[in-house]
């Protein structure tokens, strides 16, 4: 009979192979999943994971790494504020729209306008946007003690609404022959959001990526907040006796994830997607939370996380092309990695024991 | 009846038992004696079938015995009260004892036999009652009753009276012997030598998983037990004379409190009033459930009152939080030691920052000052002799004794001028508790007041100026502890707590 059994102490050693372990398993369970549906599932995973890297036309697949990782890897380092203190915002593609609407409604309401501060006021109009958001379910949570996973994910939707509302209406571009969106954010220098170093793909949502992984780090490693915020995810009565307040908490997690996922979204309109239209969201705001999770809520792990979760975008898109792979596919893919992430994860804190059972 | 002989249980790290051989008589009150991690609680679940013996040997009534499983153990006539019960508060006493049971009787029938059984050994239970309704002494009685319904030949009890009144310690002690008298063998497990004494007939004295002395308890004085136990002389804490601060003001007073409970099915706080000055030790008193927890949260800021209610030094605090109260010299050890104390994931440094980083500045501009955090979890460590592989580990890798040590040691480390504890030495083995009892004395001897709230009696006698008792949400007037009798502790304890003798 199999037991399982709790570890004294957490286990080092499952704490890092977790996720390589979790990638494995959805490997061969993936795998399975596409040679049921009549494809080399050899082929599938290659595709997936190494043509991207090494193959013919990495040169190119390469720099959308880093284009596809930033908005997820921003947003996700922003969850893992919340998630480690036990705070669950499941809505941060709803605060990712919102900010790409404060910041590119800002960026447009300048047309055409040339100034160095345009830009820097895009970014702060898509921090609010996102902060803003975020604070309807902090705020609801607080004072009514609604659930915040609810109202965010809910949120999601209204958020969509209103992109579509913009995108159609008061955003819509006057030159463009009655198509929906935006005007070109990206086209519009004063806003636009380019390729800084050509081929790398690097653009200003990557380095902030880069530099609010960097701060969460020391917040979380060396400042005084990041240990209030562990606690209060570990043992909320410690938080309580050490003097944390969880509703100030709430607020400043919920309102640093949306605004993080604000300015993730503000980046990608001006940059990417190039300009405000129905369903420039692909889903970061989803698959952060997958990130989130496969790298252990630790800023460097996150990091790592967002990158492979990029590789299975840009992968996917691959093998979609080429092998006819339905979309649909590669979510459920992404979707096994979190499954198997969160079944290992038990032995982290568990083992399993073989028990010999025996009769009385 | 029970006879074991060279039983040795090893985990990885420590030999829980090493070679461990004692018997007991049918009818024989067999205690158990030991420190913490001395094996006890292991040799106690290997009788009982909960956890294997490596080596070793056991004959229960002229048999072999080894149960696989506690429901064996049951079947041949071993029952065991432990001293955490599990019960159901929303179910009443016979739906609960149904619980325990293998093939439960039909509802009436129980009912019936759990009354006879109750009125045959002296412990009033009324099967109907709702278990949350009824005081940890009452709950004890169902623990028992279920047990006697099986009519046990051998009845293991764990620190029975921790949660007892001194009446209903009474209580259970006649029981006890009547069962003894019935020719049931009874192993009883506790760390309070004066019980041994009086209702024992022999003792087997653990150290670190080994036999180290047996006794026949009414023979030797408590004293000689714990040494035993402990295996060195105990000293007993020094006092010295309490010096007069002069202070025009108490350095706490505590003005008609009164406060709704944040716990679920708690105790609110009712117009609760007290002062203590400079050096002096407040002790409370009063069976568990009574607003303890309560008294402590609204002591220690993290349940709120009216500025005016607990007033430090003259300036009102009722009002401000934890940390502002650590400010202003105030240190809480709550009772919940894993989980409210200290954080079970965490390392014993991020522990010792927990609560330490106010008063013993362990921050800089928000930022955590490593070296220094470290260094006051090495010194606690040290100081108070936790013993652990270092302080990386994790809390809840200390064993309860431990990391109650670690707990009481981080907050008296934080030179405090207000401190307040809970069960202070509870789970704790003798040599600690005095050690923790002296550091105590020490810090109130430096001018620190404090505010000691036990169930141990003994302790409390020990160590306080004075004394109260909480019960349903209030406090008696305090009295000096010179000069009171353990009866009259008795009757300001029992209250409403149904500590009436059995009328069989």
């Amino acid at each position: 009979m199999l037991k399982l059994e709790k570890r004294a102490s957490p286990s080092t050693f499952w704490t890092w192979a977790a996720p390589v372990v979790a990638v494995a398993l959805t490997m061969v369970v993936g795998g399975l999943m596409f040679a049921a549906l009549g494809k080399n599932p050899f082929v599938a995973i290659r595709t997936i994971f190494w043509d991207p890297l090494f193959g013919e036309f990495a040169f190119y697949f390469r720099g959308q790494l880093l284009v596809k990782a930033a908005p997820v890897i921003l947003i996700a380092v922003g969850l893992s504020l919340g998630f480690r203190a036990g705070i669950w915002n499941i809505g941060a593609e709803g605060q990712y729209i919102m900010g790409a609407l404060f910041g590119g409604g800002v960026g447009l309401a300048f047309y055409p306008a040339e100034h160095w501060f345009i830009f820097p006021l895009c970014i702060l109009a898509a921090a609010l946007g996102g902060w803003l958001w975020g604070m309807i379910p902090a705020i609801l949570k607080v004072r009514f003690r609604t659930n915040e996973i609810l109202v965010s994910l809910l949120l999601v939707y209204v958020a969509q609404a209103f992109l579509a509302s913009m995108s159609l209406g008061l955003l819509k571009n006057p030159e463009g022959q009655g198509f929906p969106g935006s005007r070109s954010l990206a086209q519009y220098p004063a806003t636009a959001n380019p390729e800084l170093i050509a081929g790398t793909g690097i653009h200003w949502g990557v380095i902030a990526a880069a530099v609010v992984v960097l701060l969460t780090w020391v917040l979380l490693d060396r400042h005084i907040l990041g240990f209030q915020i562990k606690l209060a995810g570990q043992a909320p009565r410690a938080a309580r006796f050490a003097g944390v307040s969880p509703s100030r908490l709430v607020l400043l997690c919920m309102g640093v994830s949306g605004a993080l996922a604000g300015l993730a979204g503000f980046f990608e309109v001006a940059g990417p997607a190039g300009q405000i239209k129905i369903g420039f969201n692909v889903g970061y705001g989803f698959s952060a939370i997958i990130v989130a999770f496969l790298g252990r809520l630790s800023p460097l792990g996150i990091l790592l996380a967002g990158l492979l979760m990029a590789l299975t975008y840009v992968g996917g898109e691959n093998a979609s092309t080429n092998l006819g792979l339905p979309s649909a596919a590669i979510q459920a893919f992404q979707g096994m990695l979190l499954f198997f992430l969160l079944a290992v994860d038990m032995f982290t804190n568990y083992r399993l024991r073989l028990v010999r059972r025996r009769v009385a | 009846m029970l006879r074991i002989e060279g039983v040795t249980k090893a985990y990885p790290g420590v030999v829980a038992n090493s070679d461990v051989s004692f018997s007991i008589a049918p009818g024989e009150v067999h205690a158990l004696l030991g420190e913490n991690g001395a094996g006890k609680s292991t040799l106690v679940k290997m009788i009982y079938g909960l956890v294997k013996p490596d080596s070793g040997s056991m004959r229960f009534r002229g048999a072999t015995y080894a149960p696989a499983q506690p429901s064996a153990a049951r079947a041949l006539g071993v029952a065991m009260v432990f001293q955490h019960f599990s019960l159901f508060e929303a179910l009443n006493v016979a739906e609960n004892v149904a619980l325990g049971m293998e093939n439960p009787p039909p509802m009436a029938e129980l009912a019936s036999r759990i009354r006879q059984v109750s009125e045959e050994y002296g412990l009033p239970l009324d099967p109907g009652r709702m278990v949350g309704d009824l005081s940890a002494g009452e709950r004890q009685r169902v623990e028992i009753v279920r047990c006697l319904l099986q009519d046990p030949k051998l009845l293991i009890m764990d620190e029975p009276t921790s949660v007892l009144t001194p009446q209903e310690v009474g209580i259970l002690f006649r029981t006890l012997r009547q069962l003894s008298a019935e020719g049931t063998a009874i192993l009883y497990i506790s760390h309070k030598l004066e019980e041994i004494r009086a209702l024992c007939d022999g003792a087997t004295i653990l150290r670190r998983g080994k036999v180290v002395g047996t006794c026949t308890p009414r023979e030797v004085s408590a004293r000689e037990m714990a040494e035993m136990m402990v295996g060195q002389t105990l000293t007993p804490p020094e006092r010295a004379p309490r010096r007069d601060w002069g202070d025009a003001v108490p350095a706490l007073q505590v003005k008609a409190l009164s406060v709704a409970s944040p716990i679920p099915f708690g105790t609110s706080l009712k117009e609760i009033g007290f002062d203590v000055g400079r050096g002096e030790i407040l002790g409370i008193a009063g069976v568990a459930g009574n607003g303890q927890d309560e008294l402590l949260l609204a002591l220690s800021g993290e349940l709120r009152t009216a500025p005016g209610m607990v007033v430090a030094a003259g300036v009102p605090l009722g009002a401000a939080g934890p940390n502002e109260r650590r400010r202003a010299g105030f240190v809480a050890a709550p009772e919940d030691r894993l989980g409210h104390a200290a954080a079970p994931d965490m390392s014993l440094v991020e522990n010792a920052f927990l609560s330490g980083a106010i008063r013993k500045r362990l921050t800089r501009k928000g930022f955590i000052d490593r070296a220094a955090t470290r260094a006051f979890a090495e010194q606690i460590v040290k100081d108070y002799d936790v013993r652990t592989p270092g302080t990386w580990v994790a809390a809840r890798a200390l064993s309860g004794g431990n990391l109650q040590k670690f707990v009481v040691g981080r907050e008296l480390s934080q030179d405090p001028q207000i401190i307040l504890i809970n069960q202070p030495t509870w789970g704790v083995d003798a040599a600690a508790a005095a050690a923790i009892r002296q550091a105590i004395l020490d810090r109130a001897e430096s001018g620190a007041a404090v505010v000691v709230i036990s169930q141990d009696l003994d302790e409390l006698l020990e160590i306080a100026d004075s004394f109260a008792v909480l019960n349903e949400g209030r406090l008696t007037v305090p009295r000096p502890v010179q000069g009171l009798s353990v009866d009259e502790i008795g009757l300001m304890m029992g209250g409403a707590h149904g500590a009436e003798a059995a009328h069989a």
